[in-house]
This record gives structure tokens, sequence and C-alpha cells, in this order.
């Protein structure tokens, strides 16, 4: 298991690489460059391209690739223009904070997901089944900003339950619990408008799972050796139909990150995806090129966890 | 003599393993399968699961790739070749299959499953083309009106003499038959494989029939192979094979088939339990050190055994 | 109820399935008896309903969409009255079930231990630790060399020989007075396929019990069965003792059954072919014998109206009168009695 596991990590450079090259060659492509945005009616221009010429803006496109992934490999992403801060502790910061929200967002999924599904699957076809069929198909439909803003507005706004933006209040003394307590209050409207999205594919494959598992003959076999149909389904149908939903947990993690874009947008929430926006719109390269990769990385990552966790609870699916 | 000869052919697996995914070793699916067929003749392959008797078949026809060995048509070199679509040695030698249904294509009805050998390989105007289907249905017995039907409207039996029909389009000389019969019950079966027996007198068809049922196999072939982990472990004429059996495999395989005489089932018991004691404490004589089934030794005209050179 | 030697009785057992509002009998008033000690083969072909029996007589059939009626006596209770719970007590305590393709019928991601040990936690006593001396005993029992690795396997580790035997130890752990084995070798190879049916026969022999064995090979109903029941179109259409049935077969179905079979033949002759097919559940004939249409050669007349079933030796039933006309197309008319 170790050996494929490292097998599998070494396998991700050469993956990386590619990445890092398109992202490059693509950042590359954009049009102005960091400096535009600096230029008033009274700039000099030979001063910006002095400043360009430092930067090593006319460097040929490897030497400017080799000099990015040499400091990249020593953890510096370069300086952010916008934020005037090194790419690496701005993102470190946010990255904990996005972190977070995608724990607390994947815990309230399986929540959710894993009863309802498993309701649907057992009364299959039943008022209960058709119910939770029509929320996840709903919740499926409804695009993510939209859910978001009608929560803000009912939540945030109306009934004033929660917390419209940010990770923590103005002056809560850091390290109380009081601070977590408020942190996690922050945490919880975005979390669950993301959770609330997200849940479909895991209901709708956790109940084919079940109708599947229902069908099968080793269920045939329990009721064959006398066992009680409510102990079936707690020792064959859903032990049988949950493992699959395991490896999801790996896909889910990747989901949330191209799902955090438009929740911490919405929220004001200062995670990664809220960077990621604000330095697209202010054309900070250094922290977009530093962020995909970091997004990549994450992404590959969860495939591997998804690969693990499968082959620990499937004993039929060996990885040595 | 023979139209067709296959010479020591093998197909090997590979297994990947350790920590580049390099290949450690291979599955020997097929390992030295020599054979002739003949006009008209039947060749019935016999073994377990496993013993690579299908994939034989699939290897001859180009299912499976050819690690080593010949195959000779008409004395020509057929191995692994980038045939032509339409070439000689495709169109002659044809496959039916154990589940025909899954060999058609369920969104298209019996006219095109029918026509599409014909398109590949004959060059036939459209009003051609209907009345070679018409002609291939009456052969299969099967009326006009099943021609706008889907597969799933028909039955094992039928689904079956369809595969047959289509395998017969383009005037085959071969027909590797896997498992023909296998999924079919017993009073189907036995239409099927009358069928088959008309279709070859009438045409001159040569069959390869590959299947695990020895009573199928004793009934339909004239020349039977029984294989073992990739190889042959005897090969003789019907006769040979079930008169006198000369390998400790064989004999095990034979005594184990269900016979329909309740009298004298004690005494079958009896005998099978005497083979098996005699397998188990006798079979290192007749497989290698790595238990690997020897070479062919002919011990008659038509008989061949797997021993080792000193038995 | 049952008489002194049955074990099992069943009359007049109909089970119905519903399509597009109709129900369909699968089985069709079906009567049989089980000895103890005893080996009862149902043979047909697809689709005659000796399935739909077996998992009738256990309650293991589909309940939505199904019909029930007809008593089925086992130790003075009536199987065709009994709810979910009264069943589970019987199943797998006083009625063992073995099914065709043990890879299936295995759950994948439970080890074997598990599975075998799954049955004795609903019947019996027994302690964990009692629990798993019984399962390396069952495993050992049913010709298993080394059972304390393949109590700790999963099913996919095993070969199909030897999962079947794990089913069979299944079946067998509470010792079972009725086993029902629908078509236990089917899915095996035949050097397997033989020690399989040797071991079922010793562990019958040792235990007593009753066997029901569903299949539609011939050739292992000769090798195990003591009395044969061959069903037709979801009836009975002949029932007779072992060697009665393949020395002296009456009804026209069981005949062409029997020369339909490859092996009995001398080499290249051509196999008796019985006409058409299996009628579908929808399509079967309700009136008169349902095998008429198969043999439309032999004359209306020769068929019963209400074609019953007829003892014409002792344990030798048929049904309808067409037998004593039968013969094979082509052949001579007018057979013996």
């Amino acid at each position: 298991m170790w050996k494929t596991i490292v097998r599998r990590i070494i396998l991700m450079i050469p993956q990386m690489f590619v990445l890092s090259l398109i992202i490059f060659i693509l950042a590359k492509q954009m049009p102005g460059d960091p400096f535009t945005g600096l230029i008033t009616p009274e700039t000099d221009p030979a001063r910006i391209e002095e400043l360009r010429i430092q930067a090593g803006y006319y460097d040929p496109w490897y030497i400017q690739y080799y000099n990015w992934v040499i400091n990249a490999f020593q953890g510096d992403f370069g300086q952010s223009y916008t934020y005037k801060l090194a790419v690496s502790s701005l993102i470190g910061e946010r990255a904990l904070n996005t972190f977070w929200l995608a724990l607390l967002s994947t815990i309230l999924v399986y929540v959710i997901a894993i009863p309802l599904g498993m309701i649907a699957g057992r009364k299959q076809d039943t008022l209960y089944d058709k119910s939770i069929t029509l929320y996840s198909f709903i919740s499926y439909a409804i695009p993510t900003f939209v859910l978001g803003l009608i929560f803000l507005y009912i939540f945030g706004y109306r009934l004033m339950w929660f917390p419209t933006s940010g990770t923590v209040d103005v002056g809560v003394e850091p390290g109380t619990l009081e601070y977590y307590w408020n942190r996690l209050y922050h945490l919880i409207l975005p979390a669950m408008t993301y959770a609330i999205l997200a849940t479909t594919t895991i209901i709708q494959y956790l109940r084919s799972e079940i109708i599947d598992a229902k069908t099968q003959d080793y269920v045939k076999t329990a009721r064959s050796k006398g066992v009680p149909m409510k102990k079936i389904y707690r020792r064959h149908i859903f032990r049988n139909s949950l493992l699959p939903i395991a490896a999801f947990l790996g896909f889910t993690i990747t989901g949330l990150l191209g799902g955090s874009i438009f929740i911490e947008t919405i929220f004001g929430f200062p995670g990664m995806g809220q960077l990621f926006i604000h330095s697209v719109t202010s054309r900070d390269y250094s922290v977009i090129t530093a962020l995909v990769m970091l997004y990549g990385f994450l992404a590959l990552l969860g495939s591997l966890l998804s690969d693990i966790i499968m082959s620990i609870v499937d004993p039929r699916i060996r990885i040595d | 003599m023979s139209f067709m000869q296959i010479k020591d052919l093998s197909v090997h697996y590979p297994i990947r393993g350790g920590f580049f995914n390099t290949i450690v070793d291979h599955v020997y699916a097929v390992d030295g399968v020599t054979m002739e067929f003949e006009k008209g003749k039947t060749y019935g392959l016999v073994g377990e699961s496993g013993s690579g008797k299908s994939t034989t078949g699939k290897a001859i026809i180009g299912l499976e790739k050819i690690t080593s060995g010949q195959i000779f048509y008409e004395g020509e070199n057929v191995t692994n070749q980038q045939r032509k679509r339409d070439s000689a040695y495709n169109r002659d030698i044809q496959m039916i299959f154990q589940d025909s249904h899954s060999s058609m294509n369920p969104r298209k009805r019996v006219l095109d499953i029918l026509a599409e050998p014909i398109r590949n390989f004959m060059k036939l105007s459209d009003q051609e083309e209907r009345k070679r289907i018409k002609e291939l249905l009456a052969i299969v017995g099967m009326s006009e009106d099943v021609l706008l039907k889907y597969p799933h409207e028909f039955s094992g039996g039928q689904k079956q003499r369809l595969g047959i029909a289509r395998a017969v389009a383009c005037n085959p000389k071969m027909i590797i038959a896997d498992e023909p019969v296998s999924a079919l019950d017993l009073s189907v079966q036995a239409q099927v494989l009358n069928f088959m027996k008309d279709i070859q007198n009438e045409y001159g068809l040569t069959y390869l029939f590959i299947s695990h049922d020895l009573g199928v196999v004793k009934h339909m072939c004239d020349h039977i192979s029984i294989m073992y982990k990739g190889r042959f472990v005897e090969t003789g004429t019907r006769h040979d094979i079930y008169k006198n059996p000369q390998h400790i495999y064989t004999n095990r395989l034979l005594s184990a088939i269900p016979n329909i005489e309740p009298e004298t089932r004690n005494e079958r018991k009896i005998i099978r339990q005497k083979v098996e004691e005699n397998y188990q404490q006798e079979q290192h004589k007749y497989y290698d050190e790595h238990g690997k089934v020897y070479p062919l030794n002919s011990i008659s005209d038509t008989h061949m055994v797997a021993m080792s050179g000193g038995m | 109820m049952n008489t002194a030697n049955d074990l099992l009785t069943i009359r007049n057992l109909t089970t119905s399935f519903r399509i597009k509002d109709t129900y369909h009998a699968a089985v069709d008033d079906v009567s049989l008896s089980l000895n103890k000690n005893e080996v009862l083969a149902i043979v047909g072909e697809s689709g005659c309903g000796k399935s739909t029996l077996a998992t009738t007589v256990v309650g293991l059939h589909n309940e939505v969409n199904t019909k029930v009626s007809g008593d089925i006596f086992y130790n003075n209770q009536n199987l065709a009255k009994l709810n979910e719970q009264q069943f589970n007590n019987l199943r797998g305590n006083d009625i063992g079930f073995i099914f065709q393709d043990p890879l299936s019928a295995l759950n994948p991601l439970m080890r074997i231990s598990e599975q075998i040990e799954e049955g004795l936690i609903y019947h019996t006593k027994f302690t964990k630790q009692q629990r798993s001396e019984r399962v390396l005993e069952l495993l050992n029992h049913v010709g298993i060399a080394n059972p304390k690795r393949v109590a700790r396997q999963f099913p996919h580790q095993l070969s199909g020989g030897m999962r079947q035997r794990v089913m069979i130890a299944i079946a067998l752990s509470c010792k079972p007075a009725i086993l029902i084995a629908d078509e236990p070798t089917t899915a095996l190879d035949v050097t397997i396929q033989a020690q399989i049916l040797d071991l079922l026969k010793t562990l019958q022999t040792e235990t007593e019990a009753g066997i029901i064995l569903i299949t539609h090979d011939l050739g292992v109903v000769a090798e195990m069965a003591d009395r044969v029941v061959v069903m037709y179109a979801g009836e009975v259409v002949e029932e007779a003792p072992v060697k009665e049935l393949f020395n002296n077969p009456k009804h026209p179905y069981t005949r062409s059954l029997l020369n339909s079979i490859p092996q009995t033949h001398s080499e290249n002759e051509r196999l008796e072919v019985i006409q058409g097919m299996v009628p579908s559940l929808i399509n079967l004939p309700r009136e008169g014998c349902r095998f008429s249409g198969r043999i439309p050669w032999i004359d209306a007349s020769s068929h019963e109206t209400k074609p019953q079933l007829h003892e014409i030796a002792p344990g030798h039933f048929v049904r309808c009168t067409c037998w004593k006309h039968f013969h094979f197309e082509g052949e001579e008319g007018g057979g013996t009695v």
C-alpha cells in the first residue's frame, strides 16, 4: 500500500509539471501586466519600463518559467502586487479559513446526505423517496449564488440569525472559547449553502446503491439464514452501499474547492476562493498561478485519497 | 488436406507489479497449441473454466493478440496481421458466442444485424442483399416477419439461431462456436445442435466447438482436444478420447460426468473417487516440476497424449 | 397434517405474479411431499416454476405483486400462513438454502467466518467463542482443508468450488431438517460438481435431512435423487422414483427431455427435438393439456379436458392421458400401456 501511495505521489510530479507549464503560458498570454494598474497620467513611462526590466519581464519565457519554478519549490510564489504581501503568507492565512469551511461543509454534506439517501433507497418509490428525490433535484438545479443570496437575505438580513460576512467578529479575544465559537458561527451559513447544493450526488448515488444491493443474491442468502430484514439492512445493505460513498470523500473535497470560489465571494468570507476572484479581477498573476497550482495539487490529492479509502474499505480492491 | 493450421499458438498476459509497474510475470492463458482443420469436420476444444479454451478461439479469429506462434490459412501466414476489413480470412472464419444477446446491438433490427457482414464482405445490390437476408432466415428456419424486430424480442434459442445466421451470412469456411448452447435449455439445445449439424452437412462447414460439456462435445465432434492450463493434455478422435483416454486429467474429467443411469450411480461414485484419489497421488507424473503439461507425444495416427519423454 | 414419514407436505400450492393487472400462476396447483432422508429432485426447463416453488416454500419470494395460495405443512405448522418473523425463526434453523451462484450469494465485503456465523447468532444461544468454534467445525465438515485460514478470507479469494462448500456450511450451520438446493452445481466445473454432489450426499446420510434439489440437469438428477418430480409450465407432469423415471418415463415431456440429452445417443445421430418452445408465463395455456401444443401430431382426443395426475404404478404419477397414445414425431403411432 505504501508503495502505491509513494508511486502515485511520484506520478504527480509530471502532472504538476504539465499543469504549471500550462498555467504559466496562459498567464503570460493575458493582456496587461501588474504595472498597468499603477499607470497614472503622472507616471513616467521610462520608470515603468525600468520596473519591468527589473522584474524580468523581458527575459525569455523559459528563463522566467525556470525562475518561477525554482522559487515555487522554495515556497516563494513571489509578491502579490495588490496586497503587497508574499503570496505564500497571503495564501497560507486564507487557506486555513477555506480548510475550516471545507471541513464543516463536508461534515454537513455527509450528515445530510447519508440519512436521506438511506431512507430514499430503503423506502423506494414511497412518498419519502419521492420528496427526497424532489429535494435533491431542486438543490441540484439551483445555482450556488442564487441559494447563497437567498440564505443571506433570509437568515442574515431578515432573521439576523447569522453574520453576513467575515470569519470572526472584531474585538473577540483570539484563543478564548468565545473566539472559536464565533468563528464556527461565521462558518455555518456558507457551509450550509454549500452542503445543501452538494448533497444531490451522494443522495442519488447512495439511493441507487441501496436499491441495487437490495436485489443482490447475498441479501437473499441472509434472509435464508433467518436474519430479520432490519438487521439485513444494517449488516449487509447499508454497509455495502456506504463503502463506495466513502470513496466520494476525495472528490467531494475537490468539488468543494471549486464551489468555494462562489460561496466565499457571496458570503464575504476571506478564503482562497475569494482571493482567487480578487486576484483575477486585479490581474495579480503571481497569486493566480500559485492558487491554480494549489487547486491542481489538491485535486490530485483528492483522487489519491479516494483510491486509498476504496482500497481500505473494499477487500476486493488491493493496492500493494 | 487441411486448409488451416495453427502452430504453437501462445497468448500470454503480462502481470504487472513492483514499484515501477513493470512486467513481473505472465499468465500463460494459451501456451503452445497446435491444431489442423479439415473441411467439413468438427473439432472439439474441451476444458474447465480458466483452461484457455475460449482464449484459443478468440486468438484464432483475431480477438486476442497472439504472443507467439503462427496461423496459416490456405498456405498464407495470417498471424496478427493488419488485415483488410474485407480480407478472405476475416470473411471465411466466423464466430458464434455463448451469449448471443450481448453480441447483438440492442438498437439494431434483425435486418441490420444480418446485413452487416454482407455489407462488409459482399458487394451486393440492395435487392440482392435483401434476397440473401431472406435466404439466411430460411436457413435458420425463421420467417421473414422477424426482419424488423429487435434482439430482445427473441428467446434464447432464437437469438442463437440469429447468431448463426449472421455467422454464415458470407459463406464462411469455418465457424468458431464458443459455448454455443451452454445458456440454453435442454430441448432448445437439442434444436440448435441439430441445426448446426444440418448446415454443416449442407455447406461443408468446419466447426471449432468450444465447450465444457463433454456430452455435447461427444455428440458433435469428430476430433477432440482436452485443454488444461493453456495446453493440450490429450487430443484424438472421439473414440480415442472417450474409449481409450490416456492422460490422468482426461480420465478425471470423464469420470466426473453425470450419467443418466441411476442404477449404476453407486458404482460410478466408487470409480470416481478412485480416479480422484489416483489423480491426487499420481498427477505429479503427468506434469513437470513447474506443474506444466508435458508436450504431446503420438501414441497412434490420431491420438496424442502429453507425457514426459520417458513414459 | 404430516403423515408419519413426511417432513414437508405441499398441498395445492399456487404462486401467481402480477403482470399488468392480472395474476399469472407460475406454480399452478402443485402438491408434493418430502420424506426424511430423501432427495427429491424437481426438474424442468427455465420458466417451469421450479425455482418459484422453492422460494415460495421458504417465503423468500418477492412479496409485492405476488399471490400465494395452498398449504405447506412442516412440523404441524402451515408455512403458507406464516408471517415474516415466524419465517425467520424457521429459515436457516429448520430449512437451509443453497443457491446457484456462490459468488453472488456471498456478501463480497464480509469475511467467511462472519457469514457462516450469522445464522448461529439468530438461532442459537452460542457465545462468540462457541460460534467461531462451530464455524471452524463446519468448514472442516464440508471438506475445507484449512478452515482457520478460509474463515478469515473474503469470498473473492476462494475458488468456485470452495465458495459452494462455504454456502453448504452456511446452509447446514443449524442442522436443518430440510435443505433446499437450487441448481447447486450449475455454475461449477464438472469435476467440482462431482465433488459437491458427493459432499451433499455424504452430509445428508449423516444428518438424515430431506433435500429438495432443484435442477435442469437430468444427469445430476440421476446421480442424486431418490424421487423425481418433473414440472412443465407450472404444473407437475410426472412424479416417480428415480429408477422408474429414467427406465420407464411416461409423460411425453419427460420422454422428449430424456431424448434430447446428447450423451444418451449413439454418436452422430440426430437429437430428438421438442417442437416449439416453453410458453411464457403470460401465454401459458390454462385449459386442457399444457403440453398438447408441442406434440400436435398426437390426436386431440388423446388428451384429457382437465388433465389430472394418475397413479399408474406405486409412486408413479403422470398427468393427462396423452402418454398412452404418445409416439415421437415420425415414429409409428400408438404407444403401449
